[in-house]
């Protein structure tokens, strides 16, 4: 992977090296790797069942990997020989820094907006209650939904669910974003308001993994661009080289497609 | 004081409280039986939620021990458990204890009661709370999982608060079967509602006042259920938008 001027000396954030993953006979993930230092935004970008969800599902473990290693922050998750993490708490630990961001919100629906964002900091986190709302209240101020904190969610549309959900996962303040395909359930016209609190979030330098289909949002956010064939990296590269002069027919065919 | 024959007395009377009246025997009879009911159906639901959670996430043979345990219980009749459990229970409780060095005990009537309608309760409830698991949506589980928090405070927290509106209606069943299995442990001779009403009735051979009045009461149970058990149910569904529309 190339690194350019400074980013070199900025700390790991996520290093995944050697990952596979098989579910039954068909294997999904045939050996990618990925470094995304503090302040990164990579995009992972591919056709459908190219493995990209699953690749970043195997970060939190969401999917257990069959083979390889993932490092959070320098640390990393211990594994059995067959992938499946063999130390709880150290990867309970290390999800709690890293925000996951669905392609479905996943917004617990029994909660307030207020309660699903304080839920882990104050349960999990041990945050004081009080602390934990003031944050809470900020951050839904910041996505534009500071007088939905009473709103259940099923009261609400997809795009105020999803910002909801960001929101959600910035209360827990992780070291990364993870966002899988957060855009892709929404209707057209609410896409643009969820890209703009990526964007905002991508330019206060956070660090953040995104599998998008937003290939325009991709190009403009991302620092690093990822894209993957049938389990495999097939290019990757800063967006002005993997948008603008693509190597590989696959690629250029997939950039034509998807438009 | 010596009582007229039943004949010339008036329902009224028949169940009263006063000397020649049954109405307190009625009233034990119905309170037995709903103590039973409600201590029956506490203990099954821990088993039914605790088999419910070993089914879907146990080990293979903690699975294969809740499967066997719900597949015998819900196949055979529950008038043969009660009667098989009743002499068995206390039979073999007793060789244990006689096997240890201590005397035999005799168990209370109620005590069996209750563990032997528990037993048949909680096979019921492990499949109702088990299939109102597997209605949670799994993205909601997914996110706390994906947030760091433990598998038990995930269940406590965000599993059981869910799957809670799936499982009522399920559960609102199972209490009012409750109230009137009560009335199958009659043939082991313990003193619930439908005894009280027999030894009543066959007494005073006023069986239509008698069967009557046990009918009310069974009634006031379930209907005072229905209506706690839908307050529960529009609680539980708090957040949720009617699929109604």
């Amino acid at each position: 992977m190339p690194i350019q001027g400074t980013t070199a000396e900025k700390p790991t954030a996520i290093r995944v090296a050697g990952l596979h993953k098989s579910f039954g006979t068909h294997e999904v993930l045939k050996g990618v790797s990925l470094t995304a230092r503090e302040g990164d935004v990579v995009a992972i970008i591919g056709g459908s069942g190219s493995g990209k969800s699953t690749m970043l599902r195997c970060i939190n473990f969401l999917e257990t990997p069959s083979a390889g290693t993932i490092e959070i922050g320098s640390e990393a998750v211990s594994m059995r020989p067959d992938g499946s993490p063999s130390d709880r708490r150290q990867l309970e630990r290390l999800r709690q820094s890293l925000g996951m961001v669905f392609q479905n919100f996943n917004l617990w629906t029994h909660k307030t907006v207020l309660e699903n964002l304080i839920e882990v900091p104050v349960h999990v986190l041990k945050l004081p209650r009080a602390e934990a709302e003031a944050r809470a209240h900020k951050l839904l101020a910041r996505v534009g939904l500071a007088e939905k904190a009473g709103a259940y969610p099923a009261y609400m549309s997809g795009g105020q669910q999803q910002r909801a959900a960001i929101a959600r996962a910035l209360c827990m303040e992780p070291r990364a974003m993870l966002f899988d395909e957060p855009t892709s359930a929404l209707d057209p016209e609410l896409v643009g308001e969820v890209l703009q609190v990526i964007k905002g979030l991508a330019d206060e330098g956070r660090t953040m993994v995104l599998v998008t289909h937003e290939m325009k949002f991709a190009r403009e956010v991302a620092s690093h661009v990822i894209y993957l064939h049938n389990g495999l990296i097939e290019e990757e590269g800063p967006p002005a080289e993997v948008f603008g002069a693509p190597r590989s027919e696959r690629l250029k065919q997939f950039l034509k497609t998807v438009g | 004081m010596v009582c007229p024959p039943p004949a010339e007395l008036s329902s009224l009377t028949l169940l009263g409280f006063g000397d020649c009246g049954w109405g307190a025997t009625l009233l034990w009879g119905f309170g037995n039986s709903l103590m039973i009911a409600l201590g029956a159906y506490a203990i099954g639901f821990c088993i039914g939620v605790s088999g419910a959670f070993g089914k879907l996430y146990g080990g293979p043979v903690a699975k294969d021990l809740l499967a066997v345990y719900t597949t015998i219980v819900r196949a055979v009749p529950e008038l043969v458990l009660i009667l098989i459990l009743y002499y068995a229970v206390p039979a073999l409780i007793n060789q244990v204890l006689l096997g240890l060095g201590y005397e035999r005990i005799n168990l209370p009537q109620f005590i069996t009661g209750v563990v032997v309608l528990a037993v048949v309760q909680g096979a019921y409830q492990i499949e109702v709370l088990r299939g109102s698991i597997l209605a949670v949506p799994q993205g909601q589980i997914e996110a706390a999982r994906a947030m760091g928090m433990s598998p038990v405070m995930l269940a406590r927290r965000i599993t059981l608060p869910l799957m809670t509106s799936n499982a009522i209606p399920g559960l609102g069943n199972l209490w009012l079967n409750a109230t009137k299995d009560t009335a199958l442990l009659a043939v082991i001779g313990f003193t619930e509602l439908t005894k009280a009403t027999f030894q009543a009735s066959a007494t005073t051979k006023a069986f239509f006042t008698f069967y009557g009045a046990a009918m009310a009461l069974y009634m006031a149970v379930s209907l005072v259920s229905i209506l706690l058990f839908g307050r529960l149910e529009k609680v539980s569904r708090r957040g949720q938008r009617d699929s109604r529309g």
